[in-house]
């Protein structure tokens, strides 16, 4: 594989940059391998990734209905972050910030990644009681974070409405310095390139219909173009997972939902960390670019549509006005929507199934972008290994089954609430 | 933006109403034996089909009733909306 570097930069202006090697190639589905990740997301592009690098294990494909990235890992607002409080969220996430910090030289790809902080706003004292237990927490299992009041926040926003006649005043926040942003494409990119180098064949325009089960053992896998025989298979497939689940005969604890976001117009440098609104759901950070990156809640009622409805923008940007009245002024440039595997208990699902050879990874909810590397990571383990790490040891199927969920917002089943 | 008829009110627009998830979900007879994979049945586990699926709303600045509505969640068509108690 040729190293990006400023000297193969310089190297390759001499003839116009039209001979760098593609960046992966594109590959015919084989008849046979030893594992298939089944979408071309943030998390199966890491997991083929880590299954090269960690494992050893090459003769990979990665199967992708659509294009690399085309799915909520190109549709994401890229917040990184591992601000929970409980323990295995908590350690999970420090785990990939760990590798975040480290993704750039690691990947030989610049992913941008910005630790520019995130600061959760609290409206009351009584937000502020449970930001500090929280904040506790986290330092308790190494993650900084610190509480701001009033006046610190304004220091560091002071765009923000402090006018004393506000609905939801603000009292502080908690942030997590190390908290940040970075690329989503280039994420995506970084994987795959590194996958492809290594040996993993990534075949895009190539939809999964079906399993090959027999003796609850998995024995292939049937695509748009062909079987393929395979005895191990990840399933990474975010918002479709219920509908491969159904192939499966496998009913789970997620339901499918529609997130959106928008950015605006670009303007000059203005918010230099992530934001969250604490009197409902609304979060903002601006791009390199200059547009202001926004999202919140989801449209509310189970959807595949992939695009999004008004009532819920229109409701998001109303909190995002009253926390930061001069966004009314923006014009907006664009929205979209991704499907969204909602879990339960709004935890992420890494574990071994019922089926031999079949493992799944799916209930990302809303932070499934900052999991990338902690989930491709974990992931690979659990399918070389056949048995989960102690990091995604939490992330169980049967936990539902148990009782030991992983609520940390204490919301329960309304995943269109959570 | 959904305009969703109330079989009490007739025509409104989404902003009324409030989602109430799969309409298909019975809770287990519970002067009977529940089973674990019942309960998680009842719970936790849910098909989300992509296309037709019977949900329940509720009319929650209409008239507050709950209603059962069949909608595509591909193309959120709406094929068909009944009062709680009936059948879809
Ligand atoms: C608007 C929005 C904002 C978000 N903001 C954030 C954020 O700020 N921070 C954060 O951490 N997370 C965020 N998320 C969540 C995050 O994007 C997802 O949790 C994460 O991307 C999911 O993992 P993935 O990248 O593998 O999924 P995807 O990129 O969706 O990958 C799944 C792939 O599977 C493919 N597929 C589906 N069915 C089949 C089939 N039958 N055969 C073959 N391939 C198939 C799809 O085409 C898709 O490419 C956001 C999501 C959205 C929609
Ligand atoms: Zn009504």
């Amino acid at each position: 594989m040729q190293k990006y570097s400023i000297f193969n930069l310089i190297k390759n202006a001499f003839s116009g940059h039209q001979k760098w090697d593609l960046a992966w190639k594109d590959a015919t589905p084989k008849k046979k391998y030893d594992v298939v990740i089944i979408g071309g997301g943030g998390h199966g592009l890491a997991t083929a990734y880590y299954l090269a690098k960690e494992h050893n294990i090459t003769n990979v494909a990665i199967i992708e209905k659509g294009w690399l990235g085309g799915g909520n890992m190109g549709r994401n607002t890229t917040i990184i972050r591992s601000n929970y409080m409980h323990d295995d969220n908590a350690l999970f996430s420090e785990f990939g910030m760990d590798l975040w910090r480290k993704m750039s030289q690691d990947l030989n790809y610049n992913v941008m990644f910005s630790p520019r902080g995130i600061i959760n706003l609290a409206h009351s004292d009584a937000q502020m009681n449970v930001f500090a237990r929280r904040g506790n927490s986290m330092r308790l299992n190494g993650i900084d974070a610190v509480l701001l009041n009033r006046e610190e926040v304004k220091e560091i926003i002071p765009m923000a409405d402090f006018s004393d006649n506000v609905r939801f005043p603000i009292f502080g926040g908690l942030m997590q310095p190390s908290a940040g942003t970075a690329r989503h494409d280039a994420v995506a990119w970084g994987y795959a390139r590194q996958a492809d180098s290594m040996g993993v064949d990534i075949i895009q325009n190539c939809e999964v219909t079906g399993f090959d089960v027999v003796g609850g053992k998995i024995q292939g896998v049937r695509t748009s173009r062909g079987d393929i025989k395979v005895k191990k298979i990840g399933l990474c497939v975010a918002g479709s997972t219920n509908i491969l689940a159904e192939k499966l005969n496998m009913t789970i604890p997620v339901e499918t939902h529609l997130l959106q976001a928008c950015v605006t117009e670009p303007v000059k440098p203005v918010l230099d960390s992530v934001v969250t609104f604490g009197a409902g759901h609304f979060y903002i950070s601006q791009s390199d670019k200059g547009e202001m990156v926004m999202g919140g809640d989801l449209d509310g009622y189970n959807s595949y549509a992939q695009r999004g409805n008004l009532p819920t923008l229109q409701h998001v940007l109303t909190e995002g006005i009253a926390m930061m009245p001069f966004l009314s002024k923006l014009k907006m440039l664009r929205t979209w929507g991704g499907i969204m595997d909602m879990s339960m208990d709004g935890s992420p699902i890494i574990d071994k199934t019922h089926i031999e050879g079949l493992y799944l990874n799916c209930g990302w909810c809303y932070g499934g972008f900052k999991a990338t590397p902690a989930s491709g990571w974990t992931f690979a383990h659990t399918i070389a290994q056949d048995r989960v790490h102690k990091l995604n040891e939490g992330y169980s199927l049967s936990r539902f089954n148990t009782g030991h969920l992983l609520d940390e917002k204490g919301l329960g089943t309304k995943t269109w609430i959570s | 933006m959904l305009n969703i008829k109330c079989p009490h009110c007739g025509m409104r627009s989404q902003n009324e109403f409030s989602y109430g998830g799969d309409a298909t979900i019975k809770r287990p007879e519970l002067n009977k034996e529940v089973s674990d994979q019942d309960w998680d049945n009842f719970v936790y586990n849910r098909k989300s089909l992509r296309g037709k699926h019977k949900e329940l709303w509720q009319h929650i600045s209409g008239c507050r009733q709950w209603i059962k509505v069949e909608r595509d969640t591909a193309t959120h068509e709406i094929f068909k909306t009944v009062k709680a108690h009936e059948d879809i």
